[in-house]
């Protein structure tokens, strides 16, 4: 990690130290986090033009409404895994995972609108006034989604990491094509990384749900 | 990332004004950001203001007609790709679509992005390397690591480049619209793109406050068949290592009229006359075909890496000639 990364981690205006005795406590955790979002306050004001460098912006997520101040360069996956709404609570949906961070790997993909988008290349501004689906999204309530029945059955996963974004990937795939091929599951599913190479079993998972949905 | 500000696009007045003084870097323009974000992370620009494009009203269209096609630039590779007239129509264009990155880019990434998305060699993409294209000295590709770069064309930044779409709408004889601060103007594709003998620092001709707004495609004829092969490393999605867009205006077995357009072997797409001379008015049979392969590589300079890239040229230049026949 460079030292630009590593500032940018940790906020401007605290350091590592004070925001690990921070977390210690609720209450602190709640004032001193959404500083690693937004930077000092000075930043805030709208500019002439009309540019923002913060804005308090309103997300859907998971059919949950969030109110969330961010800074422009913050984006969507930032917001899903870090992000504090206005009311100090984590918005915590860890299911998309930050692994490549250059829209590679697939192990963010959520779905916006409906379709599978890399959730680390798309802007927290950006995804204003859409539907956003996280993998904690995906069931019913107690009852999986047939992707996630299939995954199980087929035991489509090793290390897990990849699963949650395979499993979005996939919902996506099946919500638009409701018989694929097995080509059209490999091309459905090649924005998404798997290194322990469970591909074989993903695939048939994915021919099982089609069969079910 | 550095911090930036961030304004949404009312009017294409308004983005060439918010562009005009600034001159590269300072103010840039976001569509669907999965190239230029990647371009942030690594500290490879730095501006201090993004123009979000993706408000504009209306530019993320695709109509169709006789008399041929309009795509706004805002219009996502999927939309393109999966749009059933340019399949049936413009069948080289939907392919060179569905070729590009993976389901998650194509459903944000845009045509304008795609056309004007900056080169992927690793020397350009590593923020500690100041090469020739970033002001630097030298294009460390001409000693180091070559395996991916260019074979046509080069001189003096051997960088190639990513588009797929670009060499299938040079192959359709496509124009491109362009608004800046004294209005709009037309050109062709094929005059968009510029070598880095021309200017090393960019890949095609718009200025600082210029953007693109529409690609116009006239309609082929019927007797058209047109294709777009890419060679990919493995079989994951992937820039290509070297593409053919194709296009052939056919009677019977015998080739009309012929349009090969290449990929990923020159820092811009590269029109291959001599393919193209060498298909016109014949029958295409084994011979034509592999005659052709080997005039579109003739004049290649490969480096030390990517010799290999002058077989593959050959190959899939021939294989497209075939498809027209089979």
């Amino acid at each position: 990690m460079s030292d630009k990364e590593k500032e940018e981690k940790q906020g401007t205006n605290i350091s590592r130290r004070s925001f690990l005795k921070g977390v210690g406590t609720g209450t602190v955790a709640a004032t001193v986090a959404p500083a690693i979002l937004v930077g000092d306050s000075e930043t805030a004001e709208a500019q002439t033009d009309g540019a923002v460098s913060t804005a308090k912006i309103q997300l859907n997520i998971n059919e949950k409404s969030y109110q969330i101040e961010v800074e422009a360069r913050t984006t969507l996956l930032t917001v899903l895994r870090d992000g504090i709404d206005t009311g100090g609570n984590g918005v915590d949906l860890t299911g998309a995972k930050l692994i490549c961070d250059r829209g590679e790997c697939g192990g963010c993909t959520v779905l916006v609108d409906g379709k599978a988008v890399y959730a680390c290349m798309m802007l927290a501004m950006d995804a204003q006034g859409k539907q956003i689906t996280t993998v904690e999204g995906i069931a019913n309530g107690d009852a999986l989604h047939p992707v996630q029945e299939a995954f199980i059955k087929h035991d489509a996963m090793m290390c897990g990491f990849c699963t949650p974004g395979f499993i979005v990937s996939s919902v996506a795939l099946l919500n638009e094509n409701k018989k694929p091929t097995i080509a059209e599951i490999k091309d459905g599913l090649s924005g998404n990384t798997c290194r322990c190479g469970t591909y074989p079993f993903i695939f048939d998972a994915v021919e099982t749900a089609s069969e079910k949905m | 990332m550095d911090k930036f500000s961030y304004v949404n696009a009312t009017s294409l007045k308004q983005v060439t004004s918010l562009l005009s003084d600034s001159g590269w870097g300072e103010v840039m323009m976001i569509a669907g950001g999965t190239d230029l974000l990647s371009e942030l992370k690594e500290y490879i620009e730095t501006p201090k203001t993004l123009v979000n494009l993706k408000t504009l009203p209306g530019m993320d269209s695709i109509s169709a007609n006789a008399s041929g096609l309009k795509i706004g630039a805002l219009a996502t590779v999927a939309d393109i790709a999966m749009h059933p007239t340019i399949q049936q129509y413009y069948t080289v264009l939907a392919q060179a679509a569905a070729s590009v990155a993976t389901p998650q880019i194509r459903n944000v990434g845009t045509l304008g992005g795609n056309l004007c998305q900056r080169p992927r060699c690793w020397y350009y993409r590593d923020e500690t390397v100041n090469c020739l294209k970033k002001g630097g000295d030298i294009c460390y590709a001409v000693n180091g690591l070559s395996k991916y770069h260019a074979i046509l064309g080069g001189d003096p930044v051997y960088i190639v480049h990513p588009s797929d779409i670009a060499p299938a709408l040079i192959a359709l004889n496509a124009s491109l619209k362009i608004a800046g601060p004294e209005g709009e103007k037309t050109l062709k594709v094929e005059e968009f793109f510029t070598l880095p003998a021309a200017n090393p620092f960019r890949e095609n001709v718009l200025e600082p406050n210029e953007i693109v707004v529409e690609v116009q495609v006239p309609q082929p004829k019927p007797n058209t068949k047109s294709f777009y092969l890419k060679a990919r490393e493995k079989g994951a999605p992937d820039f290509a290592l070297a593409s053919v867009a194709g296009v052939f205006e056919m009677m019977g077995k015998t080739c009309q009229t012929a349009s090969v357009v290449l990929g990923g072997v020159a820092p811009a797409p590269w029109r291959s006359a001599e393919a193209e001379t060498a298909l016109t008015g014949k029958m295409i049979n084994e011979s034509v075909s592999m005659k052709a392969g080997a005039e579109a590589v003739k004049d290649a300079q490969p480096m030390n890496d990517n010799v290999y890239k002058v077989t593959l040229t050959q190959n899939l230049v021939s294989r497209t000639a075939m498809m027209a026949v089979s």
